[in-house]
């Protein structure tokens, strides 16, 4: 795989080779145990998700809720989910002889069934149904993998940076048109922001939606729309156009299942952010997360991290290495999970206060550290929001900056800044003006990079060493006392999240000895 | 001083502003710019930009044009018409937020949030007070010297009062989105009422789009916020009522106003 890092970046700071190896062994370490923890529970989320790619879809019930959820609640209602949905569900959709998954879950919902843990030679056949289901959901992923390869081929891969722009109207047949616009000015991808509270949701909405607060709801139907919208742009432009969602919230797992089936491209999905900003339980967010990125790995979708979000909340300057020490770890959980760096979107972003003096040599050691920390990963590099103050000329500047600061050190996907960030959804025109400042920063100094050297020993190395050297120390302290004891303290976002506190716990459960998930076959032994 | 001004450009008096904007018109061919120009400027000179110079005008794809536009304005402004809605707090940085927590408690501000009854919308509270926030601005758990618990959503009176209390809350917040049979309204009185009983009680704040800031009084509670508030507000209003400076005396906890 080619070099991120190729792009006329700037050459290379001064760094120790060895004290880079010392923070990955560190966050390696940090890591190790809650990967330990992912490996022996699951979750109501996860569960619900292997339905999912066995082909549970659709909702109904008195409740309108998602089959799925009807399901998962029943199995743990009768026997319990310590030893995985999949047996008794397959069981009993053997035993009642149901043509398919809807049928038994239209009983399931109406009362109508028992679920039972099958052994001897049930539960063999169970076993094989299940897996014979799943193998299904994976070839169609996989279908899905090829497409995107042989849409990249007949258009055209977008050089790098990617230019990233946000559609949100909550419509997604508003949205559908803004973002075909958006890709015609020449925006590379497309994120569609969920509605606000959906991370919170216990489920997955069903359909295509025309209503959500400040955002759209992520479901199956409106990724099936869009995309298909941006399939039929893409080949209009002759350039493949990514879509975006987020893997995040209560229901991460099924959304990485959703995202897979229907081909988005780039998925938010960071290992604390739910549980930093949206207050989920920590066991929840790790072992979600760790079965939403098997699935983001095998369907070639690239995360993104969310580390930026840090800064909007702390410091930019005093807690720069928290984003690097969170990249560390969401590196090592990426990896271990199955991505490739390839897919390793990492964030982080150009938010410190414009009043502080060399701020843009700050930003430039950091982005700097950054890229050359990670020299193959797709980087994703946020816009300031934190210091758009409403005085839009000022933040058009400011936004130029930043889109220089991402070309010096060669970012790979740069989220659009605009100039009316915090003031109100971007007007047509915020979003032209946008455009033109990025177009015009990669056109007039795009290969600035390549000709500029900081010099060896000069404040930007200098800066650079000290972030990467007070990550190191956070990560030796983080190793001292467990990853979970200092997310409860305090340490990332200055937001204290206690390891059985927060939303989704009592969705988590140990696995018990004779657990059965069909996916894992496709997921833990399949990565490529 | 007189108290009628107009816009300042260059020169007293001479009234001049700029505007951006964008028409639904396309601007291709020479006589669909002519047209498109000409469009800004009959908008410019409604606005009563007079004469109005369109300096600017782009195509944003095949359907739009975006303008500036510069010109003097003929209306004036008389200082002594202008009313100002003005807040009985001043909405203040997170940093002096924090600062007068310190200073006036000594310890963290307590603060318990949930929805109660039978409404599950959690995004008006989650809004105030997820670190996440709410436009632009983060939720109170940002705040260095609060310590925010979030109940979440349909949780009993009772139980609000319970932990409101085992919490040492110093402020309770309640969002209400349902409204049918103004289910809101039922529901702020209740806890208003639970919480008369004689003891010492938190400082009791509700909101939501269908509230009316005027009610407090009425529901027996300290502050109702409206349709709009941001959590900075909120943690102003906090700030401004339980950690007064000196010079600025707070309204007793529980009056009316």
């Amino acid at each position: 795989m080619p070099s991120e890092s190729n792009n006329a970046a700037m050459p290379a700071l001064g760094l120790d080779p060895a004290v880079i190896r010392q923070a990955r062994d560190l966050a390696a370490a940090a890591g190790q145990p809650i990967v330990d923890m992912a490996r022996t529970h699951s979750t109501v989320s996860v569960e619900r998700a292997v339905l999912r790619l066995g082909g549970l879809d659709g909702a109904g019930g008195d409740s309108g809720m998602p089959w799925v959820n009807h399901v998962v609640d029943a199995v743990a209602d009768s026997c319990g989910l310590e030893h995985g949905v999949a047996l008794p569900v397959w069981d009993a959709l053997l035993a009642g002889g149901y043509p398919h998954l809807v049928a038994l879950a239209r009983d399931v919902a109406a009362g109508k069934v028992k679920f039972r843990l099958p052994e001897g030679a049930d539960a063999a056949a169970a076993r094989a149904a299940a897996s014979a289901a799943l193998a299904e959901g994976f070839a169609r992923i996989d279908t899905r993998r090829a497409e995107r390869t042989a849409m990249i081929r007949t258009t055209a891969d977008p050089p790098k940076p990617w230019i990233y722009l946000i559609v949100a109207t909550g419509d997604i047949y508003e949205d559908i048109p803004q973002a075909q616009a958006a890709a015609r000015e020449g925006a590379d991808i497309i994120a569609v922001i969920r509605s606000t509270g959906q991370s919170l949701l216990d489920y997955v909405p069903e359909g295509a939606t025309r209503e959500g607060f400040a955002g759209t709801y992520a479901t199956r139907e409106n990724f099936r729309l869009m995309r298909a919208a941006l399939d039929d742009v893409s080949r209009e432009l002759g350039r493949y156009v990514r879509l975006t969602n987020y893997a995040s919230g209560l229901c991460m797992p099924e959304i990485a299942a959703l995202a897979g089936l229907e081909r988005l491209d780039m998925m938010l999905n960071d290992c604390m952010y739910g549980i930093i900003f949206r207050d989920i339980n920590p066991r929840r967010t790790f072992i979600d997360q760790r079965f939403s990125r098997q699935i983001h790995a095998r369907a070639g979708i690239i995360i993104n991290t969310g580390e930026d979000n840090y800064l909007t909340t702390a410091d930019a300057v005093d807690a720069a290495h928290t984003v690097v020490v969170s990249q560390l770890l969401n590196e090592f959980f990426g990896k271990e999970a199955g991505l490739a760096d390839g897919q390793l979107g990492l964030g982080h972003a150009f938010e410190i206060n414009p009043a502080v003096p060399d701020s843009f040599l700050l930003e430039l050691a950091h982005a700097q550290l950054v890229r050359q920390l990670f020299p193959d990963a797709p980087l994703k590099y946020m816009p300031p929001t934190k210091h758009m103050t409403g005085n839009v000329f000022a933040g058009y500047l400011l936004d130029a900056f930043f889109n220089l600061c991402g070309a010096l050190t060669g970012q790979s996907i740069l989220l659009i800044g605009m100039m009316t960030e915090g003031i109100h959804t971007p007007f047509l025109s915020d979003r032209d003006l946008a455009l033109e400042n990025v177009r015009y920063v990669l056109r007039a100094a795009g290969r600035l990079g390549e000709n500029l050297q900081p010099p060896p020993g000069g404040f930007v190395e200098r800066r650079a060493q000290q972030v990467l050297a007070e990550a190191v120390d956070l990560l030796r302290r983080i190793d001292g006392e467990g990853l979970l004891n200092a997310i409860a303290d305090g340490t990332f976002g200055v937001t204290r999240r206690p390891a059985d506190g927060g939303r989704g716990l009592d969705g988590v459960f140990q696995r018990a000895g004779g657990y059965f998930n069909p996916a894992a076959e496709f997921l833990e032994d399949g990565q490529r | 001083m007189s108290t009628v001004i107009r816009p300042y450009g260059d020169t007293t008096g001479d009234g001049r502003i700029q505007v951006s904007f964008t028409l639904p018109v396309p601007f291709g061919t020479e006589e669909e710019r002519a047209l498109a120009e000409g469009a800004a400027a009959q908008l410019a000179g409604k606005m009563g930009l007079d004469p109005a110079m369109v300096v600017h005008a782009k195509a944003m794809g095949p359907d739009f044009t975006f303008f500036i536009v510069y010109g003097p304005v003929r209306h004036l402004v008389d200082l002594a018409e202008v009313t100002v809605a003005r807040r009985e707090y001043p909405l203040m940085p997170a940093a002096e937020i924090n600062r007068r927590i310190r200073s006036a408690f000594g310890r963290e501000m307590v603060v318990v949030g949930a929805t109660v009854g039978v409404d599950a919308h959690t995004v008006g509270i989650d809004a105030i007070l997820n670190v996440k926030g709410h436009a632009g601005e983060k939720g109170l758990e940002s705040y260095r010297e609060m310590r925010v618990v979030n109940l979440g959503s349909q949780v009993a009176v009772a139980d609000l009062v319970t932990r409101a209390r085992a919490e040492s809350a110093d402020a309770v917040l309640v969002s209400q989105v349902v409204t049918q049979r103004d289910a809101h309204v039922l529901a702020a009185q209740q806890i208003a009422e639970a919480f008369s009983d004689g003891a010492p009680r938190p400082l009791l704040v509700v909101g939501g789009p269908r509230f009316d800031p005027a009610m407090a009084a009425g529901l027996g509670v300290d502050r109702v916020f409206g349709r709009g508030t941001t959590p900075r507000e909120v943690a102003s209003y906090l700030v401004h009522t339980l950690a007064p400076e000196p010079a600025e005396p707070a309204e007793p906890a529980g009056a009316a106003r």
